[in-house]
């Protein structure tokens, strides 16, 4: 049990009394994009959640594959939050910066906090490299940082050094730099370095010089920093595991828990799936998931494109699967007009989209929310298309099982939003029991529903949902199509009765499906008062930390997170007008907000951010005083 | 195409009970009935016969034929069609499009459909013009032609269907006409053949077009400017009095006249469907100098998309479970006691 609330880096470095090991950590690891900062800040994931501490991951990398050596632009980032309390969010500001070269010290110092802890390689502090840095005198020498503490050394030679004894040449030996920088935060933070010797000896197998250099290098960097600790300047700190809920666990990314959600609804149902993608930062990942996953009746399709990906899903829900595709934004742009068909038909289908900063290409790596109103609002004529956010990785295969629920129970394509940050952002999981969810077996209709024989493919059911005819069952051939069809035969019908009629049942069908769905909880605090925050999808954490801490300090203020975004809970629209104030705070202009307002007339007020970045807790907290003012 | 048990159906089987909304005297009446009169000759199976179109006047097809039938949106047939028989490879699908919807708006699916060798029959009814949005011109229009949005004459050079659909790996590559008495006979083959099928039908637009390919399919003209390709017999047409031969030196095909019928001294070619360089030249012949080449120009198949796609699937899921639990707790873990 840990009391101290430290969240700031005193007690990572010596010199300092300060007895108490931190409650949580913020470390970032900034590089070159090829300096393999991602791969770094992912085994420091693995074996901080080995550690048992909870986490929040942030991977920050430029869209440029390998963007030139050095340059500014060319940054990769991973920032990690962890500690022996619940992680919600990737941090606010790092305590730790572990910058591999000048630029990556020049992107990433003005999110250091105060005091905060720099670690850098010297060895890459040439004039060539302050030079593309656009620095005219090298930070490490002018003073500059002073108000942080600085640790420099030449992290380069020292691995040289370290691997010198496997021969290779000075590019590959230079390539094992981040695994002895891994080394260090290792050492620094008392981890295991076994579970990463395994892993690379299991990357490295068929080259096992490159293994074992490697692993040199990674325990020379955790020699380093003994060494060091007994020289004065570090100081190593143990953070105690976080007390978790019994049972088994592991990380995961949105992109996997999406996949493994779709996969479960698919197994729930009762249905083969047919996944139709098409390559896109940052939702392909979900493809590179499920082609691993044929034996659970997956069968994945790389299209020609975004449409055609959409339209083969369509197709194979038609035959009988359970149609799936997935996108960003500029790519659900290009299948608007299919999920149209899709809701003129009548045909289930997940389409999940991992939202990026837009409009147009956008910020095809960074985080935003700004395709609510496109989820919501964004077809040709009365489409209305359930919608679900996910608000974090773990929650996300929770909300895949929910829109295959959706999708098959009223037969309707479903919207399931995330976002680039919980895409490839990890957290822990509890491994969950697939047992120990409610199956819902999909049932077709195998024979004539209609007078006489006749096949009635749009004769509804109690929830308004049509029957679903598998293509090839026999006797009961029928067309379907995008023009209005007659209530009951599906025949072409675009008569003033028929089109009112049907335009009302697929309204009614989807606004039924709020009876379906639990009722609006409060996520933390009171059911009325004065303040409430309003959040959906990956804003989550900070919204609920920040809310966390303004309650700790006595503020009435409450949080109510939707997970369902169309249509909502019934009893949402009430349980707000609870407060006298409300507040959303969404990575976009203020989309849910108006929503929110159109539908419950509620004076929502937004607090926006569109900068790529996730809103920190420091934010959100600010805004809760300001309203509470 | 698939090999299913036979079904015995009639003509009447294969109508629906939905009024027929093309204008009268258009040739896609005659195509619908090629058709409605080939799928019992098949031995077809309603149950399992999927008609998928797009958007236009062709496209209207699938309400007409008692079969499952799917009208979807401008273009995307193909990718429909795709997920459907990668759901389930035993449907049999025909495609059904047009020269605005799988030239134009869906070209890209078109050449994906091909190059894939989905296994499916694609009919392209090639009116040369948009009919359904009221006489555009399409890319199939010859050079010069006048229409509302080519008031002076349209100044682009047309696409050739066929020449298309060969560029992009196809490996049925047949023609016909709306009216031809030999359409059924290239359906079959089309049908017949295991992959991507690809017909392009010349379909007499009455309202916008009309009588456009007359400089073939009339009457007085026929004999003297359809070349029909059949497997193993000599290009010959204008009764047997000419043939098509190949210029060795020019690299090209050539009109020959063939005197008391002996073909072969006149070096008239035998028809080959599995020479695909052949094939390119029977699609390109300029019309006017040379008659239009209409039959099973190429037939030559190998695996389709399905088939090869749905075997590898089968092989990664041999010895493998489907155990979901397992899977998410697969990678490292740690547990937490209680």
């Amino acid at each position: 049990m840990v009391t101290a609330t430290i969240d700031g880096p005193e007690g990572l470095t010596g010199g300092k009394a300060s007895p108490a090991a931190p409650e949580a950590v913020v470390v970032r690891f900034a590089g070159d994009s090829g300096d393999g900062m991602q791969l770094t800040g992912g085994q420091f994931t693995l074996s901080t959640a080995l550690a048992g501490n909870d986490l929040a991951t942030f991977p920050d990398f430029p869209a440029e594959i390998r963007a030139p050596q050095g340059t500014l632009f060319g940054v990769s980032a991973f920032q990690i939050n962890f500690g022996s309390t619940d992680i919600d969010t990737a941090g606010d500001q790092p305590d730790v910066l572990i910058a591999m070269n000048p630029a990556a010290l020049k992107v990433n110092l003005a999110s250091l906090k105060a005091g905060g802890l720099i670690i850098a390689d010297s060895g890459e502090f040439t004039r060539r490299n302050l030079e593309k840095a656009k620095y005219e005198v090298s930070p490490l020498d002018d003073g500059s940082l002073d108000k942080w503490q600085l640790l420099s050394f030449d992290i380069s030679a020292l691995t040289l050094q370290a691997v010198k004894p496997f021969g290779l040449g000075n590019k590959e030996a230079l390539r094992c730099k981040n695994m002895w920088t891994l080394g260090l935060a290792l050492w620094m933070f008392d981890r295991d370095r076994q579970p990463l010797i395994d892993w690379l000896n299991g990357k490295f197998a068929k080259s096992p010089l490159l293994a074992e250099a490697n692993i040199a290098a990674l325990n020379a960097g955790h020699a380093f920093g003994e060494t060091a600790e007994l020289s004065g300047p570090l100081r190593q700190v143990h953070i105690p595991a976080v007390a978790s809920e019994p049972g088994l666990y592991r990380t995961v990314t949105g992109a996997e828990s999406i996949s493994y959600g779709l996969v479960a609804g698919a197994q729930l149902a009762g249905l083969p799936m047919f996944f139709g993608g098409y390559p896109i930062t940052p939702a392909s990942s979900i493809l590179h998931n499920l082609v691993k996953l044929k034996e659970f009746g997956v069968t994945t399709f790389q299209a020609e494109d975004e449409i055609a990906a959409i339209a083969s899903a369509i197709g194979a829900s038609y035959a009988g699967s359970l149609g799936v595709t997935s996108s960003s934004g500029p790519g659900i742009a290009l299948k608007g007009e299919a999920m149209g068909l899709a809701v003129m038909t009548e045909l289930p289908l997940v389409i999940v989209n991992s939202q990026r900063g837009g409009p147009s290409t956008g910020l095809p790596t960074k985080t935003e929310q700004s395709d609510l109103y496109q989820a919501v609002y964004g077809r040709n004529g009365d489409a209305p298309i359930p919608v679900i956010a996910a608000r974090s990785p773990g929650d996300a295969f929770d909300c895949a099982i929910e829109a295959v629920r959706i999708a098959v129970q009223y037969m309707t394509p479903v919207i399931l939003l995330t976002d680039g940050y919980i895409a490839n952002a990890a957290e822990p999981w509890k491994v969950p029991d697939p047992s120990t969810y409610t199956p819902f077996p999909v049932t077709f209709l195998e024979e004539p529903n209609g007078p006489d024989g006749t096949v009635l493919p749009y004769a509804r059911d109690a929830r308004g949902a049509r029957p679903w005819i598998k293509a090839g069952t026999p006797g009961l051939m029928h067309r379907i199509g995008g023009i209005e069809k007659n209530p009951l035969t599906g025949n072409i019908d675009y008569s003033p009765a028929s089109h009112q009629t049907m335009t009302d049942a697929r309204k009614a069908k989807i606004d039924g499906i709020a009876k379906s769905i639990p009722p609006q909880e409060v996520t933390l605090g009171e059911a009325g008062g004065k303040l409430v925050l309003v959040g959906w999808g990956s804003t989550f954490g900070a919204i609920h930390q920040a809310v966390r801490r303004a309650r700790r300090r006595g503020l009435d203020v409450s949080h109510v997170h939707v997970r369902h975004i169309w249509p909502m809970p019934e009893n949402l629209g009430d349980l707000l007008k609870g407060y006298d104030k409300v507040l959303v705070p969404e990575m976009n202009t203020g989309q849910f907000k108006t929503v929110l307002r159109d539908q419950f007339l509620v004076d929502a007020k937004p607090l926006n951010k569109t900068s790529g970045q996730p809103f920190t807790i420091a934010e959100i907290e600010a805004a809760i005083e300001a309203a509470l003012a | 195409m698939n090999d299913l048990t036979p079904i015995k159906t009639t003509i009447k089987d294969w109508e629906t009970d939905q009024e027929v909304r093309w204008c009268p005297g258009c040739g896609d009446y005659a195509i619908l009935k090629a058709v409605q009169r080939t799928l019992p000759e098949l031995g077809a199976d309603p149950s399992k016969t999927v008609f998928v179109s797009g958007i236009g006047c062709s496209s209207r097809f699938p309400y007409y034929i008692e079969s499952y039938g799917f009208h979807t949106i401008h273009g995307r047939a193909p990718a429909f069609a795709t997920g459907i028989k990668l759901a389930n490879p035993e449907l049999d699908v025909w495609l059904i499009t047009g020269d605005g919807d799988g030239m134009s708006i869906g070209g890209n699916h078109t050449m994906h459909v091909i190059r894939r060798n989905v296994n499916t029959q694609i009919l392209l009814f090639n009116n040369e013009i948009y009919g359904l949005t009221k006489g555009q011109y399409s890319p199939t229009s010859r050079e010069g032609t006048h229409s509302p949005t080519t008031p002076l004459g349209s100044v682009d050079h047309p696409a050739s269907p066929c020449a298309f659909a060969l560029g992009a790996g196809g490996r049925f590559i047949a023609r016909s006409y709306d009216v031809s008495k030999d359409l059924p006979v290239v359906l079959k083959a089309a049908h017949a053949h295991q992959g991507a099928a690809f017909v392009e039908i010349f379909q007499n637009c009455i309202v916008y077009n009309k009588d456009r390919f007359d400089d073939f399919t009339a009457k007085p003209v026929v004999d003297a400017t359809q070349l029909w390709t059949r497997h193993g017999e000599p290009l010959l047409f204008a009764k047997g009095s000419k043939g098509i031969a190949f210029d060795a030196a020019a690299l090209k095909l050539k009109v020959v006249d063939v005197v008391d019928g002996d073909w072969q001294a006149a070096g008239v070619l035998v028809h080959d469907q599995t020479n695909r360089g052949l094939a390119h030249l029977l699609v390109e012949m300029p019309f006017g100098a040379f008659p239009m080449a209409l039959g099973v120009i190429y037939d030559d198949p190998r695996p389709t998309y399905e088939s090869a796609l749905l075997d590898q699937d089968s092989r990664a899921r041999a010895g493998r479970s489907a155990d979901l639990g397992k899977l998410l707790a697969k990678g490292q873990t740690w547990t937490v006691a209680g």
